[in-house]
């Protein structure tokens, strides 16, 4: 691969992403205030709130430390997009394929968290600061359970002898589902479970929208962002939004359509682009959207506990099962 | 080594998005743990007092109406009892019964407002919108038996301002029934949801023992067992034909906490409550004037040659709200107005509720008392654009001046 074509690649996979996931929000915002009985905003909305971000003044605030306050946003907005140039975006390899694995795929999703926790220490605002902590406590909850489910299914794959297991291609080529028992089908379920239950705290969506937590902390770790700086953290949302659904699309649902449909060549590819575009919003919408329209925010110790015992207690279980398939299964 | 972890203070309001309202609190903040609160009203002090005690009695129903646009019937109301009591007017049983169905129309959608905010306190904003749309049922009964949504300007001393015709009475059965069969609904979203429950139950709670002794009113106290409500207390109006009870979490058939939890159940209780009321005064009601005073010149003349005090109370959505007049023969307007609103009264109970509970606590249980404030500030007192506070002994002092006042 030349360097052009991956600049190239690179550029669209920046702004696709962003366009995505910014017409992905409108779709959530829509759907949700349909389901609450509302109208709800026009579907180009998140274009519109980045737009008007961009054009207002950045505030920065006495108390903030201003190279880490500004960093911050940047940064988070930069390795969500980095995540993308190394998840399969459609029915080909990631653009930077053979140059990460699944575990750096998992750092770079806890960077924009970390990079939102520097930011509301940076604020010098009490609530920034209590966001911040809570970001800390979420994610030493949710990313127990999440390496868990990687690890289950990369290892899984290994034991087929399928390698290299960690490599985003060789999970998305190989769909487990038909390839182990009815245990690990069992098993592949339980950690779809626990993928899906981390999503919106990954996401940071009610319930588990704690570190913001509008009525509570005022915004919390958002609390003293304006202009550019918001704007950018609204888009690393955004664009982490995708990442996580073609995450879970490619570790749980990798198929296409275009071969069963009997299509190939430009139009196989355009039809499964999109069909991976519709698996995509069908994860969001079932992990995201139904889940916020339908709970209360949960507090950060009812959290804490929630993901440590029960959702890890589901990892480990689904794990204990693949084990036993492959015991099985020989 | 240190044993004592530190101890930050947050301080909320009196700007915050928890708050409808200003109030200031500051809180001693433990991690997330609050150990201890110091709340400041005072913000939105209006001075409705003062203005009233410069009007005719007229013009003061119409301010006593805005002292809460949400308790908009329960403040003429208690005034009109007062000024009533002080002038030795009657008043005909047809405008009890009219009195008494708005203001139990008011208090079911106060309460339906209170489910919306304090869902969305909770983070849930489905239930917001559900709560809110299912209220507009009840502000277009009560627009069209008043011609407002809010501000019904329906009591004036010795009646009411405004007839129910027969007409509007199948109206109003129909609404009752969307409201039955809305409630096992109502129920289960907000009583049977896990993320509710999880949210309110033991959260905020205040014994029977400190809601007794720090005097708090209406929901807030009977969702801590004490079955206090100046309808079943001291009946006034037509409340003394019901057959009325104050509610408790025990009629739901569960044991009282004393916690946010406790307050959903009596406040979604009293809607239904307030349904049977309305339905048994529109059976019962009976035909005749709607007014001892069709002439409001002759209502002022009589007002003006009134001498006397006179106390009123009534049982308004938020708890017991009491007014004081005191009249003079002469003057248009009252001596002494003197105005309570429930708030004031559950203002302190705050203090146990919020110890030992967590930050992300503060917004449900500043929101469970139901809180108005610009109905309770009473006082505010800036001097030199310095805000001082007064305490007890400064407080005593000034009405010991003020009585040597108006003693002479």
């Amino acid at each position: 691969m030349t360097a052009l074509h991956l600049v190239w690649q690179s550029a669209v996979v920046v702004l696709g992403s962003g366009v995505l996931g910014l017409m992905y929000k409108g779709l959530d915002r829509k759907l949700a205030a349909r389901m609450q009985g509302r109208i709800g905003p026009p579907l180009r909305q998140p274009f519109l709130d980045v737009g008007k971000l961009m054009v207002k003044e950045n505030v920065v605030p006495r108390d903030a430390v201003p190279w880490l306050f500004h960093a911050a946003p940047l940064v988070a907005v930069v390795a969500a997009v980095t995540v993308l140039l190394y998840l399969p975006l459609g029915p080909y390899a990631p653009v930077l394929s053979g140059h990460g694995d699944l575990v750096l795929i998992l750092y770079l999703l806890a960077v924009p968290a970390v990079a939102m926790a520097l930011g509301g220490f940076a604020s010098g605002s009490p609530f920034a600061s209590v966001g911040a902590q809570r970001e800390i406590v979420m994610m030493m909850s949710y990313e127990f359970p999440l390496a868990i489910v990687v690890v289950g299914v990369v290892w899984r794959l290994s034991t087929l002898g399928l390698s290299p297991a960690f490599s985003m291609a060789t999970v998305a080529a190989n769909p487990l589902w038909t390839l182990v028992g009815p245990l690990g089908v069992l098993g592949l379920a339980l950690l779809l479970l626990c993928l899906l239950v981390v999503t919106p705290a990954e996401l940071s969506k009610i319930p588990f929208d704690i570190p913001e937590a509008e009525t509570e902390i005022a915004g919390g770790l958002m609390v003293e962002y304006s202009g550019v700086n918001l704007a950018l953290f609204y888009l690393a949302d955004a664009v982490k939004t995708v990442a996580m659904g073609a995450l879970v699309v490619a570790l749980f649902f990798p198929y296409g359509i275009a071969g069963p449909l009997g299509l190939g060549g430009a139009w196989g590819a355009l039809v499964d682009q999109l069909f991976f575009f519709v698996k995509v919003f069908a994860v969001v919408f079932a992990a995201v959207t139904t889940v916020r329209v339908a709970m209360a925010r949960l507090k950060v110790d009812q959290v804490a506990r929630g993901f440590w015992i029960p959702v890890t207690a589901a990892g480990l279980a689904g794990l204990a099962l693949l084990v036993l398939d492959k015991v099985v299964m020989g | 080594m240190e044993e004592r972890r530190a101890v930050y203070q947050i301080p909320v309001g009196p700007v915050h998005p928890a708050l409808k309202e200003n109030i200031r609190f500051v809180f001693d903040v433990e991690g997330e743990r609050i150990r201890g609160v110091d709340i400041k009203p005072g913000f939105v002090h209006r001075g409705i007092e003062y203005m009233g005690m410069r009007r005719n009695l007229i013009q003061v129903l119409y301010l006593a109406e805005r002292i809460c646009g949400i308790c908009s019937i329960s403040h003429p109301i208690v005034l009109t009892q007062a000024v009533e009591q002080a002038a030795g007017i009657e008043v005909p049983p047809r405008a009890q019964y009219i009195r008494v169905i708005v203001s139990e129309l008011e208090r079911i959608h106060s309460h339906l407002l209170w489910a919306g905010v304090a869902a969305h306190e909770l983070g849930f904003d489905t239930l917001l919108h559900l709560s809110w749309k299912v209220r507009e049922k009840v502000m277009d009964i009560l627009e069209e038996l008043t011609g407002n949504r809010v501000d019904y300007a329906i009591p004036i001393y010795g009646g009411v301002r405004r007839d129910i015709p027969p007409e509007q009475y199948p109206k109003v059965t129909e609404m009752i029934r969307y409201y039955r069969g809305l409630f096992e609904e109502l129920s289960d979203t907000f009583l049977r949801d896990a993320s509710v429950e999880a949210r309110t139950r033991n959260v905020g709670l205040l014994t029977p023992q400190q809601a007794h002794e720090l005097c708090a009113v209406g929901p807030v106290a009977r969702a801590s067992g004490l079955r206090k409500d100046v309808r079943q207390d001291w009946p006034y109006l037509v409340y003394g034909d019901f057959e009325l009870s104050a509610l408790t979490p025990e009629d739901y058939g569960v044991e009282v906490h004393g916690d946010v939890y406790d307050r959903i159940i009596v406040r979604l209780l009293e809607v239904g409550q307030s349904l049977d009321l309305v339905e048994q005064c529109l059976r019962e009601m009976p035909e005749g004037e709607i007014t001892s005073f069709p002439k409001i010149p002759a209502l002022l003349a009589h007002l003006k040659k009134a001498e006397g005090e006179g106390i009123g109370r009534h049982e308004a959505p938020r708890g017991e709200v009491i007014h004081y007049v005191r009249l003079e023969e002469g003057v248009e307007g009252p001596v002494v107005w003197k105005v309570k609103a429930p708030t004031y009264s559950n203002l302190m109970p705050w203090a146990p509720m919020f110890r030992e509970q967590e930050i992300a606590d503060i917004p449900i249980i500043a929101a469970a008392i139901d809180p108005c404030m610009c109905c309770m500030d009473r006082i505010h007192i800036v001097r030199k654009g310095t805000s001082e506070e007064m305490a007890k002994e400064d407080l005593l002092r000034l009405s010991w001046e003020k009585t040597r006042r108006v003693c002479g």
